[in-house]
């Protein structure tokens, strides 16, 4: 099996206070760069370069490079946590993006470039194909901010196994599109596009692998966004007066966030053990597959129940382009569909436990 | 943030695993010996001879307490892996599990020495039933509308009025119980109940046994006429009760008893769809795991933090509402789950029999201990909504 921390990174428990470190650094470029209303007001985008700027100067794209391999040596854990408040903020820039692609490179000790990066593929059903030449052919669908990337980390199956591959963006065809959010998710295609530099991934990592570490990344950004709905929620029935009092005064209301609140707090348990899970794992073994796919698969169902109670507690004003709530709420829905929706991974949840047996389903639950 | 959940990825440390090897063990022989059915959830619990005392003797109730009263010091979270494993196996708990989870820790707060060393010990050898009075006819979720009066008299204090939907009364040997012995204030409704320990061999009370919808009387109906509680029985502050209900019960709605009650038929969908389910079976049993593992990784993550000495009020309340609803809309699932089965095939046959009476009992889980309501009250309150 391979190891998640291939490129000798330190491991999950050992970090609690530098965790805080590198996520506070985050929050506060966050707050300064990529508050939700600047953002929402902005309509020509000027908010991006500088946020990514500091992002970059505070070495964050690269957190899950170690420093042998260019990066800033973060530890996985440091990153996820980097990551949740990312969620928090509805960050729309390619940051979780760049960091999967620095920790794929990572895992055949492909040195990163810096800016923009994403990865491809980003669905378990796309398949990109190593060529005898070495060239890389395939489509990858929905692939996060490709038009904005300058390099692309691919994992591609080849006769002799699977490699990942650091590619040029301007070498592949790429077709823009939007997700529910109105962030990038393009069509890339690879028509015979040469690599930059191209190795055989480690034994044991396959595509199921990418699968449930970017699963587990959207998972976190997910219960980040729900914590950020509660938050505006609460604080708009505070604040909104209906039939002569405050609306949160009404049962109905208090109901509807206390259930908000019980879907966000699954979904933040869900996706921080999934998370806790890999930070610690020694592979991507049947903890890791038990734990990231209920991530992913709880995350998105507390997405749908979350987006909506949200939405009805502000009502019309909720609705407005002008308002913050969509940012959240559109980026939790839209990340539902990457590396998997979960439809996709009940499947084959369901499959794994079916095969292990009834009486096999209770021991690998309390096995977590 | 508004609010502060907090969920922490709690793990149970390694020698949980140990003492889970063990319970299995244990259950695995006593259904060998023909104790209990793990697939005959529907059987009456309160008689099974000496399963309670066997579970003492392995010291397996009052794991937490004090040794001095009988307890064994261990941790909060090895009790945990004892309730879940006892739970999911289908053992028949219900004669000393009250006591456990909530009478001896009220008893081990608030009781005078002499009755501590009298009482926890027994419970400690699964000797022992507690029922729980709360409720009465017209006061249920309204706990602090209680009117069962206690009039203070030589000694201690006479119980008049009616308790109800008390369950285990008709076997325990003890009921902790609420009084009003004031009226409420205008500051303060919740004001003017007490907690009291009564003997149920007390002179003057009648225990009626109500028939449920499952066709079992597990529930019941005391009525109290002049029943003499001694002065030492009366547990903490007078007038004062409700200081004393609310931190208790983060105990109380955050175990795994509060998502399990109906786990046996997500094990029999497992069994009647076979190793190869067709993609509609596959993407139900994976969504129904995936809810299961969540809401009891935070299920274990309230018992770490009652663990670290703190007090999750708002965090187990989720637990509970959200696992009680589970619980609840799971037979339903399921049913709809295992509507292609092979009709002619075996392996739905337990299926088919523990199916009907989980969904009779699902309409209660809900209610029992908390109902969704009041649990989403206590969540607003924690929100900062009322």
């Amino acid at each position: 099996m391979a190891r998640p921390d291939m490129c000798q990174m330190k491991t999950g428990n050992a970090v609690a206070e530098s965790e805080n470190i590198v996520a506070e650094t985050a929050e506060k470029i966050f707050s300064d760069l990529a508050d939700a209303q600047t953002i929402n007001r902005d309509q020509k985008g000027d908010w991006k370069a500088p946020l990514w700027q500091a992002l970059a100067e505070a070495g964050l794209p690269l957190s899950w490079v170690p420093e042998d391999c260019d990066g800033s040596g973060a530890s996985l854990a440091e990153g996820f946590s980097v990551l949740s408040a990312a969620g928090r903020f509805a960050i729309a820039v390619p940051l979780a993006e760049t960091m999967l692609a620095g920790w794929l490179l990572s895992q055949s000790k492909i040195a990163s470039p810096l800016g923009v990066m994403t990865i491809a593929p980003t669905s378990p059903k796309d398949r990109i194909a190593q060529n005898a030449d070495g060239t890389l052919s395939g489509r990858a669908r929905g692939v996060p901010f490709a038009k904005d990337a300058k390099h692309i980390a691919v994992l591609a199956h080849g006769a002799g196994g699977l490699a990942i591959a650091l590619v040029e963006a301007a070498k592949c065809r790429i077709e823009p599109g939007l997700n529910l959010a109105s962030d990038g998710s393009d069509t890339v295609t690879f028509n015979n596009v040469s690599p930059v530099a191209i190795k055989p991934a480690p034994k044991g990592f396959d595509q199921t692998s990418l699968m449930l570490m970017g699963a587990v990344v959207r998972s976190l950004q997910i219960a980040g966004a729900l914590e950020s709905m509660l938050d505006v929620s609460v604080r708009y029935s505070n604040e909104r007066v209906a039939f002569e009092k405050k609306i949160s005064k009404f049962q109905a209301v208090q109901h509807n966030l206390a259930r908000l609140a019980g879907e966000t707090a699954a979904a933040m348990t869900a996706a921080s053990s999934a998370a806790d899970t890999i930070a610690n794992a020694t592979g991507f073994d049947d903890a890791v597959f038990l734990e990231a796919t209920s991530a992913k698969i709880r995350c998105a169902e507390a997405a749908e129940k979350g987006a909506a109670i949200a939405h009805q507690v502000h009502g019309a004003i909720g609705y407005t382009l002008e308002h913050i709530l969509h940012r959240y709420s559109m980026r939790a829905l839209a990340w539902r569909d990457d590396f998997g929706p979960e439809s996709y991974w009940a499947v084959e949840l369901g499959k794994r436990v079916a095969a292990r047996g009834a009486d096999e389903l209770w021991p690998l639950v309390a096995s977590r | 943030m508004t609010a502060a959940l907090r969920f922490d990825p709690i793990r149970l440390p390694p020698e949980c695993e140990k003492l889970r090897k063990e319970v299995r063990s244990f259950l695995a022989d006593e259904i060998a010996a023909g104790t209990f059915d793990p697939h005959s959830p529907q059987r009456g619990d309160n008689d099974v001879p000496g399963f309670s005392r066997r579970v003492g003797e392995r010291g397996w109730i009052g794991m937490t307490w004090p040794k001095k009263y009988g307890g064994h010091e261990r941790s909060f979270l090895e009790r945990y892996v004892v309730t879940e494993e006892m739970r999911v196996a289908n053992a028949p708990t219900r004669r000393f599990f009250v006591a456990d989870r909530q009478s001896g820790p009220v008893l081990l707060k608030y009781a005078p020495e002499h009755i501590k060393m009298d009482i926890l010990p027994r419970i400690c050898r699964g000797e022992v039933c507690f029922s729980i009075g709360m409720s009465e006819p017209n006061s249920g979720s309204d706990l602090f509308a209680a009117k069962t009066k206690a009039t203070k008299t030589d000694g201690g204090w006479l119980i008049n009025g009616t308790k109800i939907w008390t369950s285990s009364a008709q076997v325990a040997n003890y009921m902790l119980a609420i009084f009003r012995t004031s009226p409420p204030t205008r500051e303060n409704r919740r004001h003017g109940l007490t907690q009291f320990l009564v003997d149920m061999k007390t002179p003057g009370i009648k225990v009626n046994p109500i028939r449920q919808l499952t066709g079992k009387s597990e529930f019941n109906e005391v009525v109290f006429q002049d029943a003499f509680v001694a002065d030492d029985h009366m547990l903490g502050e007078i007038d004062g009760a409700w200081k004393q209900a609310t931190s208790e019960l983060a105990y109380e709605r955050s175990g795994p008893e509060r998502f399990l009650e109906t786990y046996y038929v997500l094990t029999e969908l497992v069994r009647a769809l076979g190793e190869e389910p067709d993609n509609r079976g596959a993407e139900g049993i994976g969504r129904l795991v995936a809810q299961l593992h969540t809401m009891r990784r935070m299920s274990v993550s309230v018992a770490g933090m009652l663990h670290a000495g703190k007090e999750p009020v708002v965090e187990a309340s989720i637990v509970k509402d959200i696992g009680t609803i589970w619980e609840q809309q799971l037979p339903q699932r399921v049913r709809d789950l295992a509507a292609f089965v092979e009709p002619d095939a075996s392996n739905h046959e337990i299926l088919d029999t523990v199916l009907p009476y989980a969904m009779k009992v699902a309409p209660k889980l809900t209610i029992q201990g908390g109902t969704t309501e009041v649990l989403r009250g206590i969540i607003a309150r924690g929100l900062g909504l009322r």
